[in-house]
């Protein structure tokens, strides 16, 4: 038995799972249109490669990666574009942004995949490709390019950590994903310890979930996978944070600033495992995942759904009861209320939440801090939350960063506590986007000011190369004056001591005199040991110059 | 006594030698004030406070020449920047001089003319284009000054201010809603 660790705080929420953990992940319908947005990943947005109009099959790139840190978007069906334009997409800001509309035949017709028998012949950058290509990005919500997280050459990986945990109430989509297809996701796992060379995994998976935790352990026996280990953690929120259960099972404390890596520990979540095997094994990149829908509906179910179903379709399905509010992408801890029923899915789903006033019931109204340290208490990334409150309300945002704000997680333990109802979370967002748009103002400004230096400098030199040559044309025309003016003096006195008097006349002369003797001692080239027929042509030559020549005299004469 | 006097005026000499080579050797060049305002400054190069550039401006506060609340780009959050940096009290905009909300110069380029000066015009280089070419102008560098409006002959460049989008959108900070009841008493 592995010996287990602690972090610190962590909260008992009730934990809503069972509602939708009753029956097995069934397919969702083809819905009757898919709006895919294009930057679904962090890093820069896909470039769309169709245009509207087109018909595509299923799996058919939509989007390429355009640069280092991005990743490519597929059809998620086979049918034709319908408009490329700017869509709500599912993000707390409720704006708009690039989306491809797809409206399926019905036929779901794939496009001709690349499947890969033999992925261990393949060289790793080759495999980090398909990875790339194929659109896997790290599904338990932070959506980073899987392929930038499988180099092994910058730090030695020892562990590679795998998250099943799944903390946050009502989610079970790793759940189930893990009691049906656990070989597949082994087979991913297998992959990714390949890529990273890392020498032992742990798959780390809370006590709550008992069949999940036999199915995984039933897997790696029968795959008889050597040094992988598949641990019950506490169920403890928020025991799925990466750097929470890297504490747990490692006892590895990730501190501020400092990346996992560094340590020698990589976490990816069970369902990225899976994805990255079916895009290595069957070429089949990430177009569905499995995704919960719970909460205000009849039949709380997981689905595999295709990525840019409408949500309201696929709630829907699980048919949504009267008296739904709005959709919650996510946990009800750290989800974030829909702009609009309608917006599609995307690979950061994974749970949507039918919210009622039932369920959710309006937040009491917030009333003063009273110091009680509650918040301090739960806080796993052990801050001082109630300091942060008081920084961020007050926007004093230096004090805030020192404070070690950008640890915090978001992950909402403190204002679950707070007896003021005090919307913590919010603030700290709030004091997290502003400090990040001071740096990037702040860079933008610095990056001004080199330029208008730059063009200040650029103008100066200018001006002085300008003057330089100015002032060595005058210095030129003054010399040649002089020198008229010297030459035209000779005469006068009639004697040539003038050039004696001035030693840079003489010097010219000198050169002159010394020129003249050289060109006197200088041969012409190439007129030895000349053939007969040479002779002849320069002969020739001599004649038709000297007749050429008489020919002028004469014109002139004339 | 004597004796004394001799060891504290031998470390006086010790002592004073130590500053005056410290003082040779560790001398600052040019104000550091000067750099620590500008680095406060939003660097538009506008010259909207009447000071031909940022550092010019930057000078003149160090040198106090000129008040702390000149500077429009740099809103209210600057004016509190400056005073916190140069222990003043915070001093609010005064008369015409207001923030505008942050804007990029674009050029109508089926107006353009080509003629070049607002190239001439432009702080930050961010202008491209040649005599009787298309001019345009490089956003991401554009630092919204509207130096290049006025000199332009046939008025094609206009100011338009940047959109919220989802790279630049921001959390909002927490707003509760005030509701009267109906008894008149002020509620949450």
């Amino acid at each position: 038995m592995k010996t287990l660790y602690q972090f610190h705080g962590g909260i008992h929420p009730p934990t809503n799972k069972t509602q939708s953990t009753q029956t097995p992940i069934r397919l969702a319908q083809l819905p009757v249109k898919l709006v895919i947005p294009l930057h679904q990943h962090v890093g820069n947005c896909a470039k769309p490669v169709v245009e509207a109009g087109d018909y595509v099959l299923k799996g058919q790139l939509i989007g390429r990666p355009d640069g280092h840190l991005s990743s490519a978007i597929h059809a998620s069906t086979s049918g034709t574009i319908a408009a490329i334009d700017m869509q709500p997409v599912a993000h707390a800001s409720g704006m708009a942004d690039l989306c491809v509309t797809l409206i399926p035949d019905g036929l779901d017709k794939w496009i001709e995949l690349a499947p890969c028998d033999d992925w261990q012949s393949l060289p790793h950058t080759e495999l980090r490709h398909i990875l790339r290509n194929a659109g896997v990005v790290g599904l338990g919500g932070a959506v980073f390019p899987s392929d930038m997280k499988l180099y092994a050459h910058k730090h030695k990986i020892k562990t590679l950590v795998l998250n099943g945990a799944e903390c946050e109430p009502f989610i079970t989509c790793d759940d189930l994903l893990m009691r049906e297809r656990a070989g597949e996701i082994l087979l991913g796992i297998e992959m990714m310890r390949t890529l990273l060379y890392a020498e032992e995994v742990l798959i780390g998976i809370e006590d709550n979930k008992p069949e999940a935790i036999a199915a995984m352990q039933a897997a790696v026996t029968a795959g008889g996978y050597a040094r992988m280990e598949v641990i019950a953690v506490p169920t403890i929120y928020p025991g799925g944070g990466a750097k929470q259960l890297i504490r747990v099972l490692t006892g590895i404390e990730v501190a501020a600033g400092v990346r996992s890596t560094n340590l020698g520990v990589q976490c990816f979540n069970v369902g990225t495992a899976y994805s990255v095997w079916r895009a290595i094994r069957y070429g089949e990149p990430l177009i569905s995942r499995v995704v919960t829908v719970t909460g205000n509906v009849a039949h709380p179910q997981n689905f595999d759904a295709l990525i840019g179903t409408p949500m309201d379709e696929l709630v829907a399905q699980a048919d949504q009861l009267p008296g739904t509010t709005g959709y919650i992408m996510g946990g009800p801890m750290m989800g974030v209320l829909m702009p609009s029923m309608q917006v599609g899915m995307i690979k950061a789903t994974n749970c949507i939440i039918a919210s009622s006033d039932q369920l959710f019931p309006a937040a009491k109204p917030a009333v003063s801090c009273i110091r009680c340290t509650r918040c301090a208490d739960v806080c796993p990334a052990e801050l001082q939350p109630q300091e942060l409150y008081w920084f961020a309300k007050a926007k004093n945002l230096d004090k805030a960063e020192d404070y070690h704000l950008f640890d915090c997680i978001e992950c909402g333990a403190c204002s679950y506590v707070c007896p003021s109802n005090i919307p913590l979370v919010q603030y700290y967002r709030f004091a997290k986007s502003e400090i990040w748009a001071q740096e990037a103002g702040k860079k933008a400004a610095d990056a001004a000011r080199e330029r208008h230096e730059y063009r200040e400098s650029r103008i100066e030199r200018e001006k002085r190369e300008k003057a330089e040559k100015l002032a060595a044309k005058e210095k030129a025309a003054q010399d040649a004056r002089a020198q008229r003016a010297a030459l035209a003096a000779v005469p006068e006195t009639g004697t040539m001591p003038v050039a004696a008097e001035n030693p840079v006349q003489q010097k010219i002369q000198a050169a002159i005199e010394h020129a003249k003797l050289q060109a006197a001692a200088a041969k012409p080239k190439n007129t030895e040991q000349l053939t007969p027929h040479q002779l002849a042509e320069i002969a020739d030559i001599e004649a038709r110059r000297a007749r050429v020549r008489e020919l002028a005299k004469d014109n002139t004469e004339e | 006594m004597i004796s004394a006097l001799l060891v504290m005026a031998a470390i006086a000499g010790i002592l004073g030698a130590i500053l005056g080579f410290a003082a040779i050797k560790f001398r600052v060049e040019g104000n550091p004030l000067v750099a620590k305002i500008d680095a406060v400054l939003p660097q538009t190069q506008c010259g909207q406070c009447g000071f031909p550039g940022c550092k010019p401006y930057a000078t003149a506060i160090a040198e106090g020449v000129a008040d702390i609340n000149m500077c429009p780009p740099g809103g209210e959050e600057g004016i509190q920047k400056l005073a916190d940096l140069l222990g003043m009290e915070f001093k609010p905009f005064g008369g015409e001089t207001k923030p505008k909300p942050k804007s990029v110069a674009v050029i109508d380029e089926s107006t353009c003319i080509g003629c070049t000066l607002c190239i001439q015009a432009c702080p930050v280089d961010a202008i491209v284009g040649a005599a009787k070419q298309l001019h345009t102008i490089i956003a991401a560098e554009c630092t919204g000054c509207e130096l290049c409006v006025p000199p332009c002959p046939v008025d094609c460049i206009l100011m338009v201010p940047i959109a919220e989008n989802l790279s630049n959108w921001k959390w909002k900070y927490p707003v509760y809603a005030l509701t009267v009841s109906s008894s008149g008493n002020a509620a949450l």
